[in-house]
């Protein structure tokens, strides 16, 4: 259910950036998302569809740019990324000691405007 | 036509910045607060009444109750001795930090000495909206199985202290507490776990303890 919540704080950062630079419209939004960040781009996109009707936004394509998840193992300094969305230990010495370099990404990062 | 405008502005900042302002609030008022997550079941509620059967002779304690509905929780907490505050969240998977700040402002907190939010019981939302509180709880429970840290990183990874309940059920269920300990500690190195059980009452004392200790910080900072 939080994609509804979500997708209206998309809405909101979009418009006020869009209307900053005085958008007649927004055409696309271009959002980052990390792996073990826990959004799902179809019940964004299904809530973006209805509460941006009557706004700027209506009828904008949103892109999603998936950032998979990249670990550095905390005792052999070594990277590895996620294997089938799972969490395993380091594949190069086993430590469970792990860091989380990239994956929980969730911003918006550009729009196109008209 | 179209024009390119770089925006680089997190989702979350708007929650964000509301935790932000909750978190002040809170460091004025010298009390120490809790956001208690778990799944449905895992004994958020039966903890919260353990917790004021035990500090509540010596500390003001103030609970805010989040449901999807109904009050049978705050109910449970103001039987238990505590001033509570329900939220009904109307549908919504989590507590957000404009929710709670609409709570906050229903209590004279210059009052307590504790405040315990019971968040919604959910496993990923939660996780995502930060509210201001000193310290984020999660609450594992036996049954739930052994596989949660692994199911669910995002919780286990950003919380400060975890209770494993229901440790009066191990004899009777399958679940390996080394396999769940292993993925703690990949998302959580040093994760102070306190295990618990709230039918017996194992355990809880330790978890009363860390608890008063950062309470009495609290007063003296």
């Amino acid at each position: 259910m939080h994609e509804l919540a979500i997708t209206e704080q998309i809405a909101e950062i979009a418009i006020r950036h869009g209307e900053k630079n005085a958008a007649m419209k927004i055409t696309d939004l271009y959002l980052v998302i990390g792996e073990l960040s826990t959004v799902i781009d179809d019940s964004v996109q299904f809530y973006w569809d209805l509460i941006t009707e009557n706004t700027i936004c209506e009828g904008a394509k949103l892109h999603f740019q998936r950032i998979p998840a990249k670990f550095r193992c905390q005792d052999c300094g070594k990277e590895y990324p996620m294997v089938d969305g799972e969490l395993a230990p380091c594949p190069f010495c086993q430590s469970n000691k792990m860091e989380i370099l990239e994956g929980k990404e969730f911003h918006l990062d550009s729009i196109n405007i008209i | 036509m179209t024009k390119k405008i770089s925006v680089v502005e997190r989702v979350h900042s708007a929650n964000d910045q509301l935790a932000a302002e909750n978190k002040q609030q809170l460091l004025q008022a010298d009390l120490f607060s809790l956001n208690i997550m778990a799944s449905p079941g895992a004994g958020k509620t039966s903890l919260i009444e353990k917790t004021l059967a035990l500090v509540k002779p010596d500390y003001e304690i103030a609970v805010i109750d989040g449901d999807v509905a109904t009050s049978i929780d705050a109910d449970r907490a103001a039987e238990a001795g505590a001033t509570a505050v329900q939220i009904n969240t109307g549908g919504q998977c989590h507590i957000d930090a404009h929710m709670l700040r609409n709570a906050l402002m229903e209590l004279d907190l210059d009052q307590f000495d504790l405040l315990l939010v019971e968040n919604v019981g959910n496993l990923i939302c939660p996780a995502s909206f930060k509210l201001g509180t000193d310290k984020n709880v999660l609450i594992a429970s036996i049954p739930e199985g052994d596989d949660k840290p692994y199911k669910y990183p995002a919780m286990y990874q950003d919380v400060d202290a975890l209770i494993i309940n229901k440790i009066d059920l191990l004899p009777y269920v399958k679940f390996d507490m080394e396999y769940f300990q292993k993925g703690v500690q990949m998302l959580n190195p040093d994760l102070i776990t306190f295990p618990v059980s709230c039918t017996t009452g194992e355990g809880i004392e330790n978890w009363v303890n860390w608890l008063t200790e950062h309470i009495k910080d609290k007063k003296v900072s």
